[in-house]
C-alpha cells in the first residue's frame, strides 16, 4: 500500500471560485457580505431596512438564496436596486459557483455593495466561502439564547452578529446578556448589534458598521 | 445536510487520483474534520458509504481524523483543546488566547494499492 499525500481543502473547487470572486470584488471596490441565519430570523427584513436606508448615490445589488420561490427577490426589488433570486432547488446553502453564475451581466465596478442573503440555515452555509469580505450571522430574540453554542461554526466564522427583533424583548423571557455571553464564548472578538426592523432600533449603528466596513474592505484586501 | 455534497467532493478527488494510478486501486481516503467545520461526521460517513456502494470505487474506506477546537496562548505559547467553551489558558491562566485550529475540512491522503 502506498500513501499519496493530498493535503488540500475538500471544497477546493469552491475555494478556487471564491478566491476569484474575492479578487473581482476587491478590484471593483465593492463590499460583498454574506448574510446567514436560521429560517425566519429576519434576514430579508434586515435587507429591506438596509436598502431603504441607503442614500442616493450608494450603489447596491442583492442576491437572495432560497430553496424555492422568487418571493424574497420580489420583496427586495421594491427598493429600486437590482435584486436577483437564486433558487437552489433543494440545496441547503449557496456556493461560489451559484454566485458567479448569478452575477452574470452585472457590472461590478458600478457597485459599492453586493449583499448576499444565504439560504436560511445555520449549518451548511458556514462551509462555503462565497468570496465575501465578511459573513454576518443574524439571530433573533424569539430563538434560544444558546444558538451560538449549538451552531458554533457559523458564529466562529462571522464578523458581526445582528440580534434582530429586539423590539420584542419586553414581551419575552429572552436573556440578552446571556445571548451576548454565548456569542463571545464562541467568538470573543465578535461585534454585536441589536436591531429591530419594526421600530428601527439599531439600524443607525448597523448602517455605520456597513459603511465603515466598506471603507476598510476597499482599502485592504479581504482574507477568506 | 450538505454532507452528501462534501462526500461527493471527496470522491471526485479520489477518482482523479485513481485515474492517475490505474490500474492500482485506491483503498482508503483520509480526511480531517474540525469541530467548527460545520460538517457532521456521522452524516458524512453515511453519505460516503451510500455513494461508494455499487460504484467503481467500492470498496473504499473513509478515515476521519476529528480535530477539536484549539486555542493557543500568547503569554506562555502553549496550545490546548477547548473544553466547554473555556478559552483561558489551562497552563498559565492567561486570557490572551487565540484560535489555533478546529475548522478543518481537508483531504489529507489517499492510500493506493501497490502494483
Amino acid at each position: 500500500m502506498s500513501r499519496v499525500v493530498v493535503e488540500q481543502k475538500v471544497l477546493n473547487e469552491n475555494q478556487r471560485i471564491a478566491a476569484e470572486l474575492r479578487a473581482r470584488f476587491q478590484e471593483a471596490g465593492l463590499l460583498c457580505l454574506n448574510f446567514i441565519s436560521a429560517p425566519g430570523s429576519g434576514k430579508t427584513s434586515l435587507l429591506e431596512k438596509t436598502l431603504a436606508a441607503f442614500k442616493e448615490g450608494e450603489r447596491v445589488a442583492v442576491l437572495t438564496g432560497d430553496i424555492q420561490t422568487e418571493n424574497d427577490a420580489r420583496r427586495l426589488q421594491r427598493y429600486g436596486f437590482p435584486a436577483r433570486q437564486i433558487t437552489t432547488g433543494g440545496t441547503c446553502h449557496l456556493d461560489a459557483r451559484m454566485i458567479e453564475k448569478a452575477l452574470a451581466d452585472w457590472e461590478l465596478p458600478e457597485l459599492d455593495y453586493l449583499l448576499i442573503e444565504n439560504v436560511g440555515n445555520l449549518v451548511c452555509p458556514s462551509s462555503y466561502d462565497l468570496g465575501e469580505a465578511a459573513k454576518i450571522v443574524v439571530m433573533s430574540v424569539t430563538e434560544g439564547e444558546d444558538k451560538p453554542l449549538k451552531y458554533p461554526s457559523i458564529f466562529h466564522k462571522s464578523e458581526l452578529c445582528v440580534i434582530n427583533k429586539a423590539d420584542l424583548l419586553p414581551h419575552l423571557r429572552y436573556d440578552i446578556a446571556m445571548a451576548r455571553r454565548n456569542v463571545r464564548q464562541v467568538h470573543p472578538q465578535m461585534e454585536i448589534i441589536e436591531v429591530s426592523c419594526v421600530t428601527g432600533l439599531g439600524l443607525q449603528p448597523w448602517m455605520t458598521w456597513l459603511r465603515e466596513r466598506r471603507t476598510a474592505a476597499v482599502a485592504a484586501p479581504a482574507q477568506p | 445536510m450538505h454532507e452528501l455534497g462534501i462526500a461527493m467532493a471527496i470522491l471526485e478527488r479520489v477518482e482523479r487520483e485513481a485515474a492517475a494510478h490505474a490500474p492500482a486501486r485506491p483503498v482508503r481516503v483520509g480526511v480531517r474534520i474540525g469541530e467548527f467545520s460545520g460538517v457532521d461526521r456521522d452524516s458524512l460517513a453515511f453519505g460516503f458509504e451510500a455513494l461508494v456502494k455499487n460504484s467503481a470505487l467500492e470498496p473504499l474506506a473513509l478515515e476521519v481524523e476529528y480535530c477539536r477546537r484549539r486555542y493557543a496562548c500568547r503569554a506562555c505559547g502553549s496550545e490546548f483543546a477547548v473544553e466547554n467553551y473555556e478559552l483561558d489558558c489551562p497552563q498559565c491562566g492567561s486570557s490572551d488566547t487565540h484560535f489555533a485550529g478546529g475548522d478543518e475540512l481537508d483531504i489529507a491522503y489517499i492510500e493506493v494499492e501497490d502494483q
